[in-house]
């Protein structure tokens, strides 16, 4: 009996973020594409954007206040990159279970409060995020197509000023982006930032 | 001035002082030190903010460490400076917080999220156990079994 009770402890002692912390991508990787329902109800795949030159997909949510100061940055990226082959794809890795506001219906309400223009999927089952190796939101990969791949070119922060968007000096996204948009690699690939960690059962 | 209404007065500047909570704001510069004490304590840092509900979760673990012999809690608030006065103050107010808490202002994340620990994605909560001999990070959530047992393995 004691060894069951221990065992049992041991079960709920282990949390659940442990398992996919040391994973996800590095630069060079290929990142997978996946399906997910969108806020208009579509699904959506990075196979679904055939003229695009790559993607800048960013792990995010409703209620994080690091991703909420940084929507309307995520909107410009979205309006000023979409249009040159690298739209924005919004992914909430939360589990609407485990965090309140992070239901679909909380999504749509947000994406139609704030005009989102971009595609803002709920990864289901929490799926996609530990494969990529999100771990908070928000977090970005820019990824580059070569051919059906994706590859994983930019791992990080949106900018140097992620509370402050008034002191920003080093906008990361926009260099990465740029740089592949001229065939050159990104001189800066991974960055940090604070973040919330993302919730899940 | 009569003397006596002097004497309230002064009473009442004494009073509302004593009931000010100070959170001093420190730049990485200046929170760098607190995270290096020479001292023949075990050093529990931990990074939280108001509005992240996993470390307010385990905001008590830590409250309870504090109170432990050989064991000192530094509670690095992470709220935006704008929030300070009107979320965290009172936060730390509400709670009776007993544990030495500093507010983080400054906007080189990416520098100094590296200099704290370069296993450090940037999540919250985050943890940093420190003796003199040994230092160790823990991006993830305690229960409080697990904080616990892990402190007590730097004694």
């Amino acid at each position: 009996m004691k060894t069951i009770l221990f065992a049992f402890s041991l079960l709920f002692l282990s949390t659940p973020t442990d398992l996919v912390t040391e994973n996800g991508y590095s630069i060079g990787d290929i990142a997978t594409d996946f399906s997910l329902p969108n806020v208009d109800g579509e699904m959506v795949s990075l196979a679904d954007f055939e003229d695009a030159k790559g993607f800048i997909v960013i792990f995010t949510c409703n209620t994080c206040p690091y991703s909420i100061a940084n929507e309307d940055r995520i909107i410009a990226l979205d309006n000023k990159y979409k249009e040159k082959g690298y739209p924005v794809i919004a992914i909430n890795p939360n589990d609407p279970a485990a965090a309140k506001g992070e239901a679909m219906s909380d999504m749509k309400q947000r994406s139609l409060d704030k005009g989102f223009t971009f595609p803002y999927l709920q990864d289901v089952g929490q799926q996609v995020y530990p494969q990529y190796g999100a771990t908070k939101t928000p977090h970005v990969f820019v990824l580059q197509k070569a051919g059906d791949d994706n590859i994983v070119r930019y791992i990080g922060a949106i900018d140097d000023s992620s509370r402050n968007p008034k002191k920003v000096k080093k906008r990361y996204i926009e260099q990465a982006v740029d740089a592949l948009l001229i065939g050159k690699s990104p001189s800066t690939t991974t960055t940090k930032a604070i973040g919330c960690s993302i919730k899940t059962l | 001035m009569k003397p006596n209404l002097l004497l309230a007065v002064l009473l009442f500047v004494a009073y509302s002082f004593a009931q000010t909570t100070e959170v001093i704001s420190l730049d990485y510069q200046q929170l760098q030190p607190l995270l290096h004490q020479n001292s023949n304590t075990v050093q529990v840092v931990n990074f939280w903010a108001t509005w992240c509900a996993p470390c307010i979760k385990e905001l008590p673990y830590f409250e309870e460490l504090n109170k432990l012999e050989g064991v000192e809690v530094l509670l690095v608030s992470l709220d935006f400076p704008k929030h300070k006065q009107k979320r965290l103050i009172p936060f730390v107010e509400k709670h009776k917080l007993q544990s030495k808490v500093v507010h983080l202002d400054d906007n080189d994340e990416n520098y100094w999220i590296n200099e704290i620990n370069t296993t450090w994605s940037g999540g919250l909560p985050a943890t940093l156990i420190y003796t003199q001999n040994r230092r160790g990070f823990y991006e993830q959530s305690f229960t409080k079994e697990e904080l616990f047992q892990e402190v007590k393995s730097y004694f």
